[in-house]
């Protein structure tokens, strides 16, 4: 594969993540809309919510430092940088070995603990319990996250994700094996956890006793606020996404055909939506955990995980 | 030349110790004593890298210097060099830095000595790495444990200094007969120089080398702070000061990596597996232990002490594998397992530094080390919050910087446990991949707090109000180990095979198994994955100024006002209404309660004349020291009782001392007859 | 499943919005016409409650029902007036919420609009010439549309609402 036309293959890709993005959190509303019997705003709405945001005035704190300004880019950038690096149309990318799966775990990291500091930095009550409850999820999703891509790891010989789309497109069966389906059902958990959806946190909710990603960027307008919610969105296309093409990765493009990215693009598309539907349906279904109960939410998926490891090493 | 250097950094440091001693004040004598030793560390460095660079090592006998003892013996390898080189990297900055630092113990008694210990300090921890026999490595081990004792009682005035040097004394020297008998066990009654050990080493019983392993990680272990021998680490590296903190934390426990690494791998050549799961356990446990410890403090000197012991633990996570797959003769994953343990000990000798002298800024600044009374510290003293910025990031292993990229090795090591041929053994390897993602994403949430509530908000006293910026020397010293921060992560196309060259050869290494490429991607051999920080490093700052400019380009409005912070709209805002360091770390202390045993003090005082009306409340929170409490209390107590037994020698009676003296020498004499026939 | 089987038998339950009886919504300040624009089909709002009995808090959270359904107008409701476009204000402004809801309405980026809800937003209602009353929204920020009524029903807040917008009020 060409570098120039994989190069321009990476920057497509991500263009198309970032423009679908705002359109997957449209859907997610709609179909919770539905399933709560009203009519509900369009799918494209965020995308008019974004351009709004765009024309606001931004008020900053006289108490915030450069780094409330600046996290918002910080963010932003990080939640790009993943797009970029992980298989969304097509196998393997030029940008493939410039990070694997824990580079795009710690990336995620990043931007986390950067939107953590500008929680604190206006020196509000909301933002310091915000960062608080945030960094406290993330730092207890991290094992669970470790051992999927462990489990992964495995089975493909290789952190490098390029590596573990052919390797499972190559291996059809092993789609079903017991340690696969375990580490779907613990990077599914992690997934609700890292991007905020319920049971862990009501990315809809007024009451900041109950917020937690919400509660950092109360603080936020304008511009700033459309960065950091279209890098939200972002985020959860980017779990997504690792989520359809890691475990089912039929349908991605191994050549640079016109025909194939087609074909790539329809199968995306079509995982995406199916995931986005179980996500609302999911939604409708529970109640958000209380605060204290999350982290047993997150052992449990811990525990997935490490039977999925077992049982990797067991049947090799 | 190498003499040439080695002269050069003894004199150095020798003459910054002399310059030192005549009770001057003022800026000229301490700038003489940091002109010193950053000679001392430049030329450390220049050795270090000159042995490094050619590849050939660098001797020195003086067999005629206590030749009763067997004389002094020096030779830089490849591996001494390396930690030679960490020595003299933090000791550069650390000294730069304290020319301005000292300042404060200026006329008072302390400040000659501190200029002479400093130097003597960093004299003898740079020779411990060249020690080629077991008098040298005890004389300059020893030399580096009383001077750093004297450097942590330097502000002796205060009660808890004096306690944190008396524990860090009786520790040190718990290492040292630990060491001393590994050493001589390992010598077996023969020559002691580091040659004949390693040549007599394959000779002895497995279980004899066993033995010697043992206590050399004891003893090593308690000079790196691992558990349960940490308890030391909290209370010394807060006594002293900043520049020493900084000194301590990130070279001095590193020696004991490096006397693990040479006495287990160089001397005994590696041995069964079990070895390499005992450190790669004890290394799991603490790496976890001291960052769930180092969550529940605000006082942020002993926070980045407990995150030390913290990194200390990963290390060790580092070199436990590779001992492991060295036994199972997996070479290439060895060699990627101690080149992550190796390549983790620099990050963090440059970032724990940089965090301690940032940590320092605030001190000096503000005269308190407790979060809970910082606070708004960025606008006040923008450069140092900069600085400790970088090192937060660092050390929370974000990408690009030096501490993901070592995290990355460590983990793609432990990935390669999967190869071992054992699958009970094998399955190890998962817990501590669990363990260790676990700890960093804790550590990025102890960060957060130390950085938030320190630098970020509001000030929440009056001394944090009239905070200012620290001197330039300051500056430049936190600016240089920032610098190497960020070089070391973007240089790791250069660091990780010099690393494999530093192992090559030792305990059966595969000589050269990493192979140098000038590509940007770190194709590593025996690695799962691959990953390119330089890029990731470019890509980052592509993406960071792209914004903006994308946002021009689209039309967004760039209007912006300022306006109070949004508070529900209350009408005024006190630096009490944001969130505490107590408070950040709450969520982690209920998830984590089975550990910590919190217990909660609440006195709340009414007003006299009605309970509706309440005057003041104090809220006091304890965690349970589980080792002072159920390891040392229990010790100390039977020590106690014991030495007050033995005190009944001393009656004071004249008669029972002089039949003291008659009995010891009428056995003597009987020794000597018995041993002379 | 019990759910799921109940959500298919309801299906839709959203009304559409008719007209409306006259006289209800009053136009007080014009919103200029790029806002309009702006706002059209997406408006974040904000809602402050400067002193009412909630009366009129009740029939605003009915606009999140499933029967009146804001969000297909593309109005949604945030948590913090960083976020919002349009200030939500019930009550007659009390003198303790006096000052809040001046800092509300600074908190808010421009550009900006305000609808006050209910009779107490605009003549103080029942509790007109009490001594803990400051005076009418109007007299503390500048509003846009008042919305009358004891407390109106949530068509009637919705139409307030696209009334400021100037949309034209189809289902």
């Amino acid at each position: 594969m060409g570098t120039v036309t994989g190069w321009l293959l990476e920057i497509a890709q991500t263009a198309l993540a970032l423009g679908l993005a705002p359109g997957v959190v449209g859907i997610i509303r709609w179909m919770k809309a539905r399933l709560q019997n009203r009519r509900g705003a369009p799918w494209w709405q965020p995308y008019r919510e974004l351009r709004k945001l765009f024309s606001k005035e931004v008020i900053v704190s006289p108490n915030a430092s450069w780094l409330f300004r600046a996290a918002p880019s910080v963010v932003f950038a990080s939640a790009v940088a993943v797009t970029l690096l992980i298989p969304v149309l097509a196998v393997p990318l030029p940008f493939d070995a410039v990070g694997d799966l824990i580079v795009v775990v710690y990336l995620l990291l990043l931007g986390t603990f950067f939107l953590a500091l500008a929680g604190l930095d206006p020196g509000s009550a909301f933002g310091g319990m915000g960062a608080s409850r945030e960094m406290t999820v993330a730092a207890l999703a991290e094992p669970t996250i470790a051992l999927a891509i462990f489990a992964l790891a495995l089975r493909a010989g290789s952190t490098n994700l390029g590596q573990i789309v052919a390797r499972t497109m190559a291996d059809p069966g092993a789609a079903l094996s017991p340690g696969h389906l375990l580490a779907f059902g613990a990077l599914f958990v992690v997934a609700l956890a890292e991007t905020g959806r319920l049971p862990v946190d009501n990315p809809a909710t007024h009451l900041e006793l109950t917020m937690i990603h919400e509660a950092m960027v109360l603080e936020y307008s304008g511009r700033y606020l459309a960065l950091i919610e279209w890098a939200a969105a972002l985020k959860l296309l980017v779990f997504l996404s690792l989520l359809a093409n890691l475990f089912v990765p039929w349908g991605v493009a191994v050549t640079l055909t016109p025909a194939a990215l087609a074909l790539a693009l329809l199968c995306l598309l079509a995982k995406v939506v199916v995931l986005a539907a179980v996500i609302a349906v999911f939604e409708t279904r529970v109640a958000k955990l209380r605060l204290f109960r999350v982290p047993e939410l997150l052992s449990v998926s811990f525990v997935l995980a490490l039977l999925a490891i077992t049982s990797s090493f067991l049947s090799r | 030349m190498p003499s040439v250097l080695l002269l050069l950094m003894v004199g150095g440091y020798g003459a910054g110790a002399v310059l030192a001693l005549p009770r001057r004040s003022g800026g000229a004598a301490r700038a003489l004593t940091a002109a010193g030793a950053m000679l001392g560390a430049g030329a450390g460095l220049a050795l270090a890298l000159q042995v490094l660079a050619t590849g050939a090592p660098f001797t020195l006998a003086l067999p005629r210097l206590l030749s009763l003892a067997g004389g002094v013996a020096l030779r830089l390898d490849a591996l001494g060099a390396f930690f030679l080189a960490v020595v003299s990297l933090v000791a550069f900055p650390a000294a730069l830095y304290g020319a301005s630092y000292s300042r404060v113990y200026e006329g008072r008694r302390s400040l000659p000595l501190l200029g002479v210990m400093l130097n003597l300090f960093l004299v003898t921890m740079s020779l411990v790495p060249l020690a080629d026999n077991v008098l040298t490595f005890v004389a300059v081990w020893e030399g580096m444990s009383l001077t750093s004792y004297f450097l942590v009682i330097t502000e002796s005035d205060e009660p808890e200094t004096v306690r944190a040097g008396n524990w860090y004394l009786a520790m040190t020297q718990f290492g040292l007969a630990f060491l001393l008998a590994a050493f001589l066990l390992l010598a077996a009654g023969g020559s002691t120089a580091f040659d004949a050990l390693r040549g007599g080493a394959p000779s002895l019983s497995p279980a004899l080398r066993s033995l010697v392993f043992v206590l050399a990680l004891v003893g090593f272990g308690s000079k790196a702070g691992l558990i349960p021998l940490h308890v030391w680490l909290p209370l010394a590296h807060p006594a002293a000061p900043s520049h020493v903190s900084a000194l301590m934390s990130g070279v001095m426990i590193k020696m004991g990596v490096y006397g693990l690494l040479r006495v287990g791998l160089d001397l005994l050549g590696g041995g069964p597996a079990w070895w390499g799961g005992l450190v790669l356990a004890v290394g799991a446990i603490s790496a976890l232990l001291g960052v769930l410890y180092a969550l529940m403090e605000h006082d942020l000197k002993r926070l980045l002490a407990y995150h030390s012991v913290e990194n200390i633990g990963i290390i060790f996570i580092g070199l436990g594998a590779g001992f492991m797959f060295q036994s199972y003769g997996l070479g290439a994953l060895a060699v990627l397992a101690f080149v992550g343990g190796l390549y983790h000990t620099v990050n963090h000798a440059c970032f724990k530094g940089l965090l301690f002298l940032g940590a320092g800024g605030v001190l000096h600044a503000t005269g308190s080390r407790n979060m809970e009374e910082l606070g708004g510290l960025i606008k006040r003293m923008p450069r140092t919050a900069f600085f400790f910025l970088v090192g937060a990031a660092s050390i929370s292993a974000l990408p690009p910087l030096n501490g993901f990229v070592s995290e990355w090795l460590v983990f793609q090591a432990l990935l390669g446990g999967a190869a071992i041929p054992r699958p009970e053994v094998a399955v190890l390897m998962p817990f501590a991949v669990g363990m260790l993602a676990l700890t960093s994403g804790l550590a990025a949430a102890c960060f957060v707090k130390a950085f938030g509530i320190t630098f970020l908000g509001i000030a929440r006293s009056a001394e944090a109000e009239h905070a200012h910026e620290v001197p330039r020397s300051m500056q430049a010293g936190m600016a240089v180990l920032a610098l190497g921060c960020v070089t070391l992560g973007l240089g790791a196309f250069v660091m990780v095979p010099a690393l494999g060259t530093v192992l090559a050869g030792l305990g059966g290494m595969p000589a050269g198994a990493v192979a140098f490429t000038l590509r940007l991607p770190l194709p590593v051999t025996g690695a799962y994955g691959q990953m390119s920080p330089a890029l990731l490093f470019l890509g980052l700052l592509l993406l960071l100024g792209a914004i903006p400019l994308a946002l021009r380009l689209a039309g967004a409005t760039r209007a912006l006002r300022v306006s109070d912070t949004w508070g529900c709209g209350r009408i005024v805002q006190t630096p009490r209404m944001q969130y505490t360091a107590t408070a950040f770390a709450e969520p982690l202390r209920r998830v984590f309660a089975a550990l910590y045993r919190p217990s909660e003090d609440l006195s709340i005082d009414f007003h006299p004349q009605s309970r509706y009306f309440v005057q003041s409340i104090e809220y006091r929170t304890h965690i349970l020291p589980w080792f002072e409490r159920y390891l040392y209390e229990p010790v100390l107590a039977w020590v106690k009782v014991w030495a007050a037994r033995a005190r009944a020698v001393q009656s004071g009676s004249v008669h029972a001392y002089l039949s003291y003296l008659v009995g010891a020498l009428v056995l003597l004499l009987g020794l000597l007859v018995g041993w002379g026939q | 499943m019990l759910l799921f089987s109940k959500i298919l038998r309801v299906g839709l339950a959203t009304e559409p919005l008719g007209p409306g009886d006259e006289g209800v919504v009053h136009l007080v300040r014009e919103v200029d016409a790029r806002s309009r624009a702006l706002f059209g089909r997406a408006l974040a709002v904000r809602e402050v409650d400067a002193g009412s009995c909630n009366g009129c808090e009740i029939e605003i959270t009915g606009l999140t029902s499933p029967v009146y359904d804001s969000e297909r107008f593309g109005i949604h409701f945030v948590a913090s007036p960083r976020h919002a476009d349009l200030l939500l204000v019930t009550g007659p402004v009390t003198r303790n919420m006096e000052v809040p809801l001046k800092k509300t309405y600074d908190a808010t980026p421009a550009p900006k609009l305000v609808v006050a809800v209910g009779d107490c937003a605009r003549t103080c209602g029942v509790f007109k010439g009490s001594y803990a009353v400051a005076g009418s929204v109007d007299q503390v920020i500048p509003v846009n549309v008042f919305v009358d009524g004891c407390p109106p029903e949530p068509a009637d807040i919705l139409r307030g609402i696209l009334t400021a917008l100037q949309r034209p009020l189809r289902a």
